[in-house]
Parts: C-alpha cells; sequence; structure tokens
C-alpha cells in the first residue's frame, strides 16, 4: 500500500492545512505530502529507528513511541485527522488504538489489508493461508498480528459507536466501490467518534 | 584526526543581573568557535555544555593532543554537527573554573578569591551571558542551540528567553526540573564537599587547601547515576582488582569498580573546583522554567517559535525518557515543532557523550535539514 498513488489518492481525503497526526507514520512519506501538496501540518508516531532517522532527514516532524504505550501525549481533539495507514493490523491493542484515534482527533482515517479480498479467499479455498503482494508473509512469519475484513472492520466500529463518514476499497491505485468486501485488497475508513 | 582550536576569552564590564537579585561585574566569559560564521551571518549553533565540561567543544589544543574537545565525536568537520557547514560556539559558563570568572578568581573589589562569596547562578543567567556575547560576536540569531544535560537545559531556556533568537533547540538526554532524588544526589555531593576539614567555609583557596576528599566523593556519587546498571555490571561486574580470594577489609579497594570509582574521583579532584561544583550542582536543582507559571510547562513554552528535536535514552534513569517526554507534550501541547527520539542505547545518562550511531545519524539527519534551511550546505 505505500505506493506514492495510494498515498496521494488518500491525501486527496484530507482538509487542506489540517493538523495531523499520523500513527505509525513510517518514512514519513505521508506527511511530507501532506505538507507539500496539502498544507497540513502534524506529527508522526513511530517506533522503528530507521524510519525516525528517515523522517528527521525528510524534515518530518515524528515522535518516537510505541502506539501500543497509548496516545498520553494527546489531548482530545488535537489534532483534524488522524491517520492509521497500514498501522491497525500490528497493534495488540488495536480496539483500544481505534478509540484514542477518534478521541485525539476529529476525525480517524484507517486503511488495512482485506483479508477478504477474493485473492484470500481463493487460497484459503485451496486450504493455505495467502501469500499475495498486498500479504506477502508466511502464517507463522507475519508482523500482521490483525487479520481482518471490510465487513469485520464495519462491526467493530459500530461496537465502539464510532460513525463511519466513508467506506471504500483500494486496488490498483483506485477506489472499489463496488463490492469491496471482495474486490479490494485495502480497506478504507473515515470515521468519527459519535458525540455524545 | 582531530582538528587544532584555540580558546579565546571575552571581557564584560558588566554589570549582568543575576536571577538571585546580585549582579556581577568586570567578568570574563572563555569561549572557542570552529568553523566560519557565514556572509548571512545564518549558520551559528550554540553548544551548551554540561556539569564538568566547559567551552573546548571540539577539536585539540596545539601540540596536546589528549585536549580533545568533551564532543569531538559530535561536533567538527564531517561530524554530525558538521564545522563546514556551521559556525559553532562553545562558552563557558560563568562561575566555572575552566577559564570563565568564577569563584577561584581574585575579586578586584576586595584582592582576595571569590570562593564562597561568588553569587550563585542559574541556567538563565548562564543563557543571558552567552546571548552577550553572541552580540559581540554579530550573531542575532542562532540557527540552534544543543546541549545534552545540563546543557540541554540551557538548550531548552534559550527559546524560552529569546524566542526570536534560536531557529532550532536540540535538548539531548535532558528535563524539564531535576526531580527530588536528583536533587538528593546533588545534596549529597554538595555536603561531601563543604563537610570537608579542607572546605574552609569555601575560602580554601586562601588556606592553600583543596578540598579533595570532598570532590572525591562528589564525582563518585555522580558517576554512578552516570552509567546504568547493565554497564556497570558488564565492565566490573563483581571483579576483584588483584586477588580471588577477599581480603576481609573494609578499608582497602578489592572490587574492580571500587578501584574505578576512586580513580575517577582522584582525577576529577585534582582539576575541578569544588566552589564551582556547589555552584552548578545548584543551578541544577534550581532551574524550573515551569515554577513561573504554576508547574504548567506548557504556559512556560508558550512563546517559543524555536522548532525542537528531543533526544533521550533508555537506560537514563538520571535524566530518564519520561522526563523528556514531558518535555515533547508540553510542545506538543502548544502545536510546536518537535520530532523526539528515544535511543534504545545501553550506557545510562552517559550515553549522550558516545557513540551510538543511531544517535548520532539522528542529530547529523537534523542538521542537514538545518542546513539547507540556513543556506549553509
Amino acid at each position: 500500500m505505500s505506493d506514492i498513488s495510494t498515498y496521494r489518492l488518500l491525501s486527496q481525503m484530507i482538509p487542506r492545512g489540517a493538523r495531523v497526526l499520523d500513527l505509525g507514520c513510517g518514512d514519513g512519506t505521508m506527511l511530507d505530502l501532506l505538507a507539500r501538496e496539502r498544507g497540513c501540518t502534524g506529527y508522526g508516531i513511530e517506533i522503528d529507528d530507521a524510519n525516525v532517522l528517515a523522517c528527521a532527514r525528510r524534515g518530518v516532524n515524528v515522535i518516537q513511541r510505541n502506539l501500543e504505550d497509548g496516545l498520553d501525549l494527546f489531548d482530545d481533539r488535537a489534532f483534524d485527522v488522524v491517520l492509521q495507514l497500514d498501522t491497525l493490523q500490528h497493534l495488540r491493542n488495536a480496539e483500544t488504538m481505534l478509540r484514542e484515534t477518534a478521541r485525539v482527533g476529529r476525525i480517524g482515517i484507517v486503511a488495512f489489508p482485506n483479508f477478504a479480498h477474493w485473492p484470500n479467499r481463493m487460497a484459503i479455498l485451496r486450504g493455505r493461508m495467502p501469500v499475495t503482494r498486498r500479504l506477502p508473509y508466511q502464517w507463522y512469519d507475519t508482523p500482521n498480528i490483525r487479520v481482518g475484513t471490510f465487513k469485520d472492520f464495519d462491526a467493530l466500529a459500530r461496537r465502539n459507536q464510532l460513525r463511519i463518514l466513508d467506506a471504500f476499497g483500494l486496488q490498483d491505485g483506485r477506489e472499489v466501490r463496488w463490492l469491496p468486501n471482495a474486490r479490494a485488497g485495502t480497506a478504507v475508513f473515515r470515521f468519527e467518534a459519535m458525540p455524545g | 584526526m582531530s582538528f587544532v582550536v584555540q580558546p579565546q576569552a571575552m571581557h564584560f564590564d558588566g554589570p549582568l543581573a543575576l536571577r538571585s537579585g546580585a549582579s556581577i561585574s568586570g567578568y570574563t566569559l572563555a569561549y572557542e568557535t570552529y568553523g566560519a560564521l557565514n556572509a548571512a551571518r545564518s549558520n551559528a549553533v550554540l553548544v551548551c555544555h554540561a556539569l564538568n565540561a566547559s567551552h573546548h567543544v571540539a577539536g585539540v589544543y596545539e601540540g596536546q593532543p589528549g585536549s580533545e574537545g568533551w564532543w569531538d565525536n559530535m561536533v567538527g568537520p564531517g561530524k554530525p554537527l558538521d564545522t563546514d557547514r556551521f559556525f559553532v560556539i562553545g562558552i563557558n559558563n560563568l562561575g566555572s573554573c575552566f577559564g570563565s570568572t568564577g569563584p577561584a578568581d581574585i575579586d578586584p573589589a576586595t584582592g582576595r578569591s571569590r570562593g564562597a562569596d561568588f553569587p550563585v547562578v542559574t541556567v538563565e543567567d548562564w543563557v543571558e551571558a552567552q546571548a552577550l556575547l553572541l552580540d559581540r560576536l554579530g550573531i542575532t540569531r542562532l540557527a540552534a542551540v544543543m546541549g545534552g544535560s545540563l546543557g540541554g537545559m540551557q538548550a531548552l531556556s534559550w527559546p524560552i528567553q529569546y524566542p526570536d533568537r534560536v531557529a532550532h533547540a536540540v535538548v539531548i538526554a535532558s528535563a524539564p526540573n531535576l526531580n527530588a532524588e536528583n536533587i538528593a544526589f546533588n545534596e549529597v555531593a554538595r555536603r561531601a564537599i563543604v563537610t570537608d576539614p579542607d572546605f574552609h567555609g569555601g575560602h580554601f583557596y586562601e588556606h592553600g587547601t583543596v578540598p579533595k576528599r570532598g570532590l572525591r566523593i562528589a564525582r563518585m556519587i555522580g558517576h554512578i547515576t552516570y552509567l546504568s546498571d547493565d554497564v556497570m555490571n558488564t565492565r566490573f561486574g563483581r571483579e576483584l582488582r588483584d586477588a580471588v580470594a577477599y581480603k576481609y577489609t573494609t578499608q582497602d579497594v578489592e572490587f574492580q569498580i571500587e578501584s574505578y570509582l576512586r580513580y575517577q574521583g582522584d582525577k576529577f579532584s585534582e582539576y575541578f573546583d569544588a566552589n564551582t561544583y556547589l555552584l552548578i550542582t545548584r543551578a541544577l536543582d534550581y532551574f524550573d522554567p515551569a515554577a513561573a507559571y504554576g508547574g504548567r510547562l506548557a504556559d512556560a513554552l508558550a512563546g517559543c517559535q524555536t522548532r525542537f528535536l528531543l533526544a533521550s535514552f533508555t537506560t537514563d534513569w538520571r535524566f530518564a525518557p519520561a522526563r523528556s517526554r514531558e518535555i515533547v507534550r508540553a510542545l506538543l501541547d502548544n502545536r510546536l515543532d518537535v520530532s523526539y527520539a528515544e535511543i534504545d542505547a545501553p550506557h545510562g545518562h552517559d550515553a549522550f557523550l558516545l557513540d551510538d550511531p543511531r544517535y548520532l545519524n539522528l542529530v547529523r539527519a537534523y542538521f542537514g535539514r538545518v542546513a539547507a534551511e540556513v543556506g549553509a550546505a
């Protein structure tokens, strides 16, 4: 998902000049893009030393922190947008982090590999865990400790009183709005905390 | 191969008003510079020193290859803070024993050493004095101010005291104030010094003595707190110095760690001034920019326009990562630009002086951006 065309597509969802928190910001590509093309400001959270260094090279604000330790550095609604791009699937506290995302941001945007994408279904039908471009790891050696589907996230979001503002799939750098749960390798959700 | 530098001195007629209400006039600051100030005067970086260091940040003195600067791995041509790009300035703080006016110097008013009468100086006072020296050098705005530990406190104080004079602040292994445990360590060190019979109320110069015993103990305590338990165990463990069996004495040096601490203490007591140690540890105790704002650090930093890089080390228990995160949080509350690295290094507080590639590369990357920004490429 880390290709620039995907980032560009997702960046269109983010208001110009927004204050953005990017959870698991990697090498800072997205924040850099948002700063240059959308006039956004903000911070990335990242645990990996090499990524922190890459952010510093780009001039992206980065806070080295394990997301499992929570977001207590940030006040409620401190950001216009909180991003979790290919981050959720790595988190032990995925549900807590989802709630935290809705707490510190006015809106949250989550993208993760959709396990219900048809090639994955085919692999399962053949009796094997999928190894694809989007999920390139063997089942016994994968950083993706959470695998979920488009529909699963939908249910999780409702369970946590999140209002889904938009949901679609991404495949080959394009939006998939018809049958995304089967037709897209990546699920994207835009949501906000329900008032009250 | 290190480069050769020369210490310089600048005299100020003063008076410099200190936070305590006292003032000092007719004082000298020792300093060194490395690299060249560019035509736009935009590439100056001030490096602030920590407890037992000085203006001698980098390079060696002519004919003295052992006189390497305390941050020679960080500052110099091609180093993370690259003196081929930046004009780097090290200033010895007021009250020191390394060239700037301090307690061991003669007070022209009385003709005797100031000793314990030397006024208590604070981090803020040091920043004021540094600003005056920069004025004389024609530097109105720093590309960056940088420091570790007590130097980091100065680097944090700069953007509070002079928001429009600092573009970037690099604050390493530091804290927004000392916790009670830290003050306690400082107090034990000070008591060791002032209860030394050779201290003579701080006027030991006139008695031709030096409170070496006190200084030794002060340094031993300090040294323990600069290292991590792991590093101490790895380096010394329970190894005995010269026997395989205990001697059943409480007087002799038996364990390697005892030998090491005594060596460090002895070395320190040979060159460090006791009154300076008292003053500097007090400056550490007093530093607390949030105090004037009801303890709200975010309020203290509200006027800042500076961009920050902070780094801490996971095994540093004297200036623990949590303390750096307090600063980060206060900067975030003010929506200031800040990056923060928590370096997983084994060395404890001393890590900020050592060669950890993750740490040095981070500083290099950060200063790379600063260089591009100030036209110092």
